[in-house]
């Protein structure tokens, strides 16, 4: 039985490609029926795919969807194919669940934005390209998509490209993510030549036979690889850099694409190769380390962040951390629970700071908000869920799943990773609730709405949010009035609340035991993760990834949940303390901690070393080697160079044409001599 | 009887005379002259051969070029004439508009 999965990719697609190129001529009404209706077409048909698929016997799961060859050389040869399992439908659900809220959402963030048919085209595209990636049955496939995202990441945090620094941004990530793609082409050429095909399914058949290696082998370098790419897509340590300047772009894009589901890409891909990793403990414990020191790294830059959007950025790698951490200790089930919970909540916190940026007309910078709580009630409640649930406070999403990575890290024996793990936790909650006091409680710092200066005159230039595009909104805003933070219209309040349900509710499928639920989601999950498990011959000397033990005791269990608990409540009393209580103290501490509160402030500083290290060599070497060099000098000399012969020997020929008759006959003479001379000598006949 | 060297020599003497009035001389119609000494120096050639090999085409050839040579003649003094009207002179030094 066929369930047509081409169609879900497929509907965006129109809709980009109706709005892309006529949409200019469209009403803003019709733009919005084609870029909402394709998305909603796109959700109801995954939920109908999602019911079809749990009536599917489970010998056709994984259910592939074979098209068409798409190239073949050699024995080498690719298709177009999809391919849906349990991962696939919860990622396919999760893409097609959030877009669809923000594009609701964007229908009011961007209602006075120039360009509107053009953001919902590259909405659109990135919905196609995501649902290709997620969908697709081979790694080439799956890497179109990868690249798609790539593309309409750019597009959309250039966004507003008049201005510079949007531009720039945009120019940031598509060339951080290619220093990742680049590892991730080299681990697909790798398996072309030990797999002879980039299907998933013959890969993994193939790689249940071989042994777990216990040093360093082709498996473990593939897996390497696979993980560059994913730390570009994904924003890891060492190419988190781009994340942050990419919420230049329209706050709905940070939510949809740079917080709920793109960056996730690269989550998804290490627990789709996870019959790779199971047989790579090297790999495996790399993307551990790289996921918990991004965890930890990400949120200790978040703790001074001033702008908000930055504060969510640096959450949202630090959460990335956290799901790789549980990749990485083969909790694959844990990590995909955290990327779903992750999807609901970052998606709400980002789309609640839209909000309020929105209110504000533009501002960002907390430490002009404050009080906004009786401004902006909705935005307040939606905002407060959001910060609770990323904090880990139980029932709330947040809690079960980073609980359940968290758990498993410590009972696959990494306790070192576990206790990193449970710091970066506190801070998580200590700088998700200064935000959330800075936001909303104490004294509304912007600008006095009785003077009539409204919101943006001060800071339109600073802010982000405001751009060369933007003006227009400035003056449509002023004629309105904006003298005080407003609520935002209900259009892009009830995606909010929706989300914020999600949210609060969106963990219980995975209530562990210990608590008295029965890990569904786990469960659920577990077919894709022991697809090859069983069939794995033990090589002498290595094992399986420590698989957490089920038997273990549920004391222990419940100990550590208070454990984290006890973090999410420390880094709420301190962010209580500093932030609502004693709001003069952080001042001091910052001038006591000096150069290390600059040196946190300031990033850790790796943007410039990056640019020390690596750009500016780069960039010299480009302008002094290859542009003033070889270009300038080689190529260009060499065309010059042949051009100014050329006119030479023309020059020397045009003083033959001397329109002189008798030289004409002269050159005439001279040439019959020379014709008869040579007859003569060779004695033709 | 006068053997063929002769003629072929006194051809080449006479096709050299063209060859230098053409080059040497200024006046278009010692030019037009030395094209005329040209062409019959190479008309002896036919007919110095025609005689000698006993075939009739050098003969025939020779009638064709008297034929040419005549409409050239017609046409080339047209030519002169209409050059010195307009530019009052038969100096082919001066008629240099074949110049880029």
């Amino acid at each position: 039985m066929s369930l047509h999965l081409w169609i879900i990719p497929l509907l965006p697609l129109a809709g980009a490609t109706i709005n892309g190129l006529l949409g200019k001529r469209f009403s803003k009404s019709l733009v919005n029926a084609i870029a909402l209706g394709s998305t909603a077409l796109a959700f109801l048909y995954a939920l109908w795919v999602a019911i079809q698929f749990f009536g599917l016997p489970a010998d056709q799961i994984p259910h592939i969807e074979r098209y068409a060859a798409w190239m073949s050389a050699g024995n080498f040869s690719a298709e177009f194919g999809l391919y849906l399992d349990q991962l696939s439908l919860v990622m396919l659900l999760i893409v097609t669940g959030v877009g669809f809220l923000i594009h609701i959402y964007s229908v009011g963030y961007m209602a006075e934005e120039g360009g509107y048919y053009r953001y919902f085209a590259y909405l659109n595209i990135f919905m196609f390209f995501m649902l290709t990636l997620i969908l697709a049955n081979n790694y080439l496939l799956m890497f179109v998509g990868w690249e798609g995202v790539g593309l309409a990441s750019y597009l959309l945090i250039g966004f507003w490209f008049l201005k510079d620094s949007a531009a720039n941004a945009g120019k940031k990530a598509f060339i951080t993510n290619r220093v990742g793609d680049f590892g991730f082409l080299i681990a697909l050429f790798l398996l072309v030549k030990h797999f002879s095909s980039l299907e998933y399914e013959t890969i993994f058949k193939a790689v249940a036979s071989y042994p777990i290696e216990s040093s360093a082998g082709v498996l473990t370098a593939i897996g390497l690889l696979i993980m560059v790419g994913a730390s570009g897509k994904s924003a890891q340590i060492p190419l988190y850099v781009w994340l942050p300047d990419a919420m230049e772009g329209p706050t709905p894009v940070s939510a949809l694409i740079h917080a709920a589901t793109m960056v996730t890409a690269g989550v998804y891909i290490v627990a789709r190769s996870n019959a790779i990793f199971n047989r790579a403990p090297i790999a495996l414990m790399v993307v551990a380390v790289i996921g918990t020191l991004t965890a930890i790294f990400a949120a200790s830059i978040g703790i001074l962040q001033t702008d908000i959007k930055k504060v969510l950025a640096y959450s949202t790698v630090s959460q990335l951390g956290y799901m790789f951490m549980g990749c990485g200790v083969a909790a694959y089930g844990a990590g995909i629970f955290h990327l779903m919970t992750h999807a609901f909540f970052k998606a709400l916190l980002f789309l609640s700071a839209g909000a309020i940026i929105h209110g504000l007309g533009g501002e960002q910078d907390m430490r002009k908000m404050g009080g906004l709580r009786k401004y902006m009630p909705k935005a307040f409640w939606c905002m407060s869920v959001a910060t609770f649930t990323i904090a880990g406070f139980p029932p709330l999403a947040a809690f079960f799943s980073k609980d359940e990575i968290l758990w498993k890290t410590w009972a696959s024996g990494n306790h070192v990773l576990w206790l990193i793990g449970i710091i970066a936790a506190g801070m998580t909650s200590f700088y998700m609730f200064r935000l959330w006091f800075l936001t909303f409680f104490g004294e509304y710092r912007g600008p006095a709405p009785e003077t009539g200066a409204h919101g943006h005159d001060a800071d339109s230039q600073r802010a982000g949010h405001a751009g060369a595009v933007h003006a227009q909104q400035d003056d449509a805003h002023a004629a309105h009035g904006h003298g005080t933070p407003h609520e935002s219209p209900m259009i892009m309040i009830v995606p909010l609340m929706i989300l914020a349900v999600l949210s609060f509710v969106g963990g219980w499928v995975g209530i562990p035991p210990a608590l008295g639920g029965s890990d569904r989601f786990d469960h659920f999950l577990d077919p894709v993760f022991k697809f090859n498990a069983e069939a794995t011959p033990t090589a002498e000397g290595a094992t399986l990834p420590a698989e957490p033990a089920e038997h273990e005791d549920r004391g222990t269990e419940l100990m550590f949940m208070a454990i984290s608990v006890a973090a999410a409540a420390i880094g709420f009393l301190g962010a209580w303390y500093l932030y609502y209580k004693r709001t003069d103290l952080p001042a001091k501490m910052a001038a006591a901690a000096g150069g290390l509160y600059r040196l946190v402030h300031d990033k850790y500083r790796v943007d410039e070393l990056y640019g020390a290290a690596i750009i500016q060599p780069i960039l010299l070497g480009s302008t002094n080697v290859l542009w003033k060099g070889i270009d300038a000098t080689l190529i260009d000399g060499a065309i010059n160079e042949s051009a100014a012969g050329a006119q030479d020997v023309s020059d020397g020929l045009r003083q033959m044409q001397s329109g002189n008759i008798r030289s004409y006959a002269g050159w005439v003479a001279a040439g019959a001599a020379a014709v008869i001379a040579f007859m003569v000598w060779k004695g033709v006949r | 009887m006068v053997p063929l060297s002769y003629y072929l020599v006194l051809s080449a003497i006479l096709f050299a005379c063209g060859v230098a009035g053409f080059l040497i001389k200024r006046n278009i119609i010692t030019i037009f002259m030395s094209i005329e000494l040209m062409l019959n120096a190479v008309n002896l050639t036919f007919v110095a051969f025609a005689a000698e090999l006993k075939v009739l085409s050098g003969h025939v050839f020779v009638f064709f070029v008297m034929v040419v040579a005549a409409a050239e003649a017609a046409v080339g003094l047209a030519i002169i004439i209409s050059v010195f009207r307009t530019r009052e002179t038969l100096n082919v030094d001066r008629v240099n508009l074949l110049k880029l």
